[in-house]
């Protein structure tokens, strides 16, 4: 039996760090247990696609600072949880080892969906050992496929350019960063690239990759064929074609996961009590716009999920009061492209139909507006650093802005 | 309480500044500007703002 009480944190990266902050910080004094299946203490992400990508990519650079008050924490590194009984409290680890627990925070994120074809030389990057695997082949000169065009394949792209790279930009969408950003400021971004020798290939996808077989036996990618019979060379591919949600363990336990771990307001996994997820996994309604649950792969969001997640799970283990405000966090993002700072606050995703141009203009350094029936619901920066307050503050606090 | 900003890893993203208004700030010309030994009293918010920090280029010292 034990007699202290144990939370299991599956998913040693940010969102399970920040949760056992949290847990700490709310008072917690029981066993912190955190799983996580790669060999590394929890590692700041957003560099392995840009300045880490340009120099080198070391653990040490890139670690998140462990504050005192978790150092009692037990990391279980580069072991993977395989499965759960969520009724009986158990995980079940790589290694065969059983846990149970009081509670658990889901925290295993999200993996790069991937394409099939030959193997050397397709990249993703997720990881540390993805970025360093990438920048060994990214030479001066080398011709890099990048598939793909999120903020992570335009992330890329301009690295390997910058690296001297011949970059080519393969994706369905009408405009890079078609999405989150809407045609206008993609296009604008697209000739931002093309001026630094990018080109773009869009409204195509992949049809299928071409390769031989290497010096060592490897099956080595050599180009792709478009859906439109384009073919490229390529000596290098990077797929950066979206993610997949790391919830195969949680399979057989009754909950949704249909897209990542849907939870309620506050961050519990759906009539599960005791559970709570974080991170990029978490798919939580946020009343800031209205009840859908979506999930938000922002930096930003392991850390304000965290914060609310640690109150419910105590709160439902019987040692606090639970989140005293409803979970309403403001979507912030940013993204670093040469020497180009993008940064976006709220959704603009939501006010698609209405973008304005509130000001600069969309050759330079811009500030873009997206609203909903009228309302400013989004916002993105290019440049304009000491702007950004200003806007943030009038999304957070629903203020029209000053004329 | 000492702050240690490393100015060769930031890169003015300013989420500091909303963590920590009165300790960090951007100025006109876009630039982080930080008080160096904040009052004992702002410690919760320049944690918080070491934490939200992309660059984690903050560094707190006792
Ligand atoms: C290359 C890149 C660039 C990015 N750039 C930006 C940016 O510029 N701006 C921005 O706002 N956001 C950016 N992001 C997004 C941001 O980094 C993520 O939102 C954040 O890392 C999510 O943290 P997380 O802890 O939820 O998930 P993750 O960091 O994915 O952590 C999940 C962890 O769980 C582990 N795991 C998975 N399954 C298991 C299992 N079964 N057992 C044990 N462990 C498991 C994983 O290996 C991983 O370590 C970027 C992400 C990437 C990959
Ligand atoms: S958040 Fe970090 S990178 Fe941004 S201005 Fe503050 S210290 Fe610099």
């Amino acid at each position: 039996m034990r007699t202290t009480r144990r939370v299991v944190i599956a998913g040693a990266s940010m969102g399970g760090l920040r949760a056992a902050e949290r847990l700490r910080a709310a008072g917690f004094t029981g066993e912190i247990v955190a799983i996580g299946d790669e060999p590394h203490l929890p590692y700041n992400r957003p560099p392995l696609s840009k300045e880490a990508l340009a120099t080198e990519v070391t653990h040490d650079a890139l670690a998140f600072r462990l504050r005192p008050a978790v150092a009692d924490v037990t990391w279980r590194l580069g072991v993977r949880v395989v499965g759960a009984d969520l009724d009986a409290r158990a995980v079940w680890l790589g290694d065969g080892a059983e846990l149970t627990c009081d509670g658990l925070v889901i925290a295993t994120g999200m993996r790069p969906r991937r394409l099939p074809g030959p193997a050397a030389g397709r990249h993703v990057v997720r990881t540390l050992e993805d970025a360093r695997d990438l920048r060994a082949e990214l030479r001066p000169g080398v011709n890099v496929l990048v598939v793909g065009a999120g903020f992570i394949g335009c992330e890329v792209a301009a690295t390997a350019r910058t690296l001297g790279a011949s970059v080519t930009v393969v994706a369905p969408e009408d405009a890079p960063m078609r999405r989150p950003l809407g045609y206008e400021l993609g296009t604008a971004l697209r000739r931002r690239h093309e001026e630094r020798g990018v080109t773009f290939l869009l409204g195509r996808t992949i049809a299928a990759f071409l390769g031989e077989i290497g010096e060592m036996g490897e099956n080595r990618v050599t180009g792709a064929a478009l859906s439109d019979g384009t073919r490229l060379d390529a000596d290098v591919v990077v797929e950066a074609v979206g993610s997949v949600a790391n919830t195969e363990w949680l399979d057989g336990n009754g909950l949704d996961l249909s897209d990542g771990v849907l939870c309620d307001g506050a961050l519990r996994v759906e009539g599960r009590h005791g559970v709570v997820a974080v991170g990029d996994i978490a798919r939580f309604p946020n009343p800031r716009y209205d009840g859908v649950p979506r999930r938000v792969e922002h930096w930003s969001i392991p850390t304000d999920t965290a914060k609310h997640a640690a109150l419910t799970l105590l709160a439902d283990l019987g040692l606090g009061e639970g989140i005293a405000t409803p979970f309403a966090p403001l979507p912030t993002f940013w993204s670093d492209q040469y020497e180009l700072r993008l940064q976006s606050f709220g959704a603009p995703a939501l006010g698609e139909s209405d973008i304005r141009v509130l000001e600069g203009d969309l050759g330079g350094e811009v500030v873009v507006g997206y609203h909903r029936d009228g309302e400013l619901v989004g916002v993105v920066l290019i440049g304009m650093p000491s702007a950004a307050a200003r806007y943030r503050a009038a999304l957070l606090n629903r203020t029209p802005l000053a004329a | 309480m000492k702050v240690i900003v490393d100015m060769d890893v930031c890169k003015d993203h300013g989420q500091c500044v909303f963590a920590a208004p009165e300790v960090f700030q951007i100025n006109e010309d876009g630039h982080l500007v930080y008080v160096a030994e904040p009052d004992e009293s702002l410690r919760d918010a320049v944690e918080e703002a070491a934490d939200v920090c992309p660059l984690q280029a903050i560094t707190i010292e006792d």
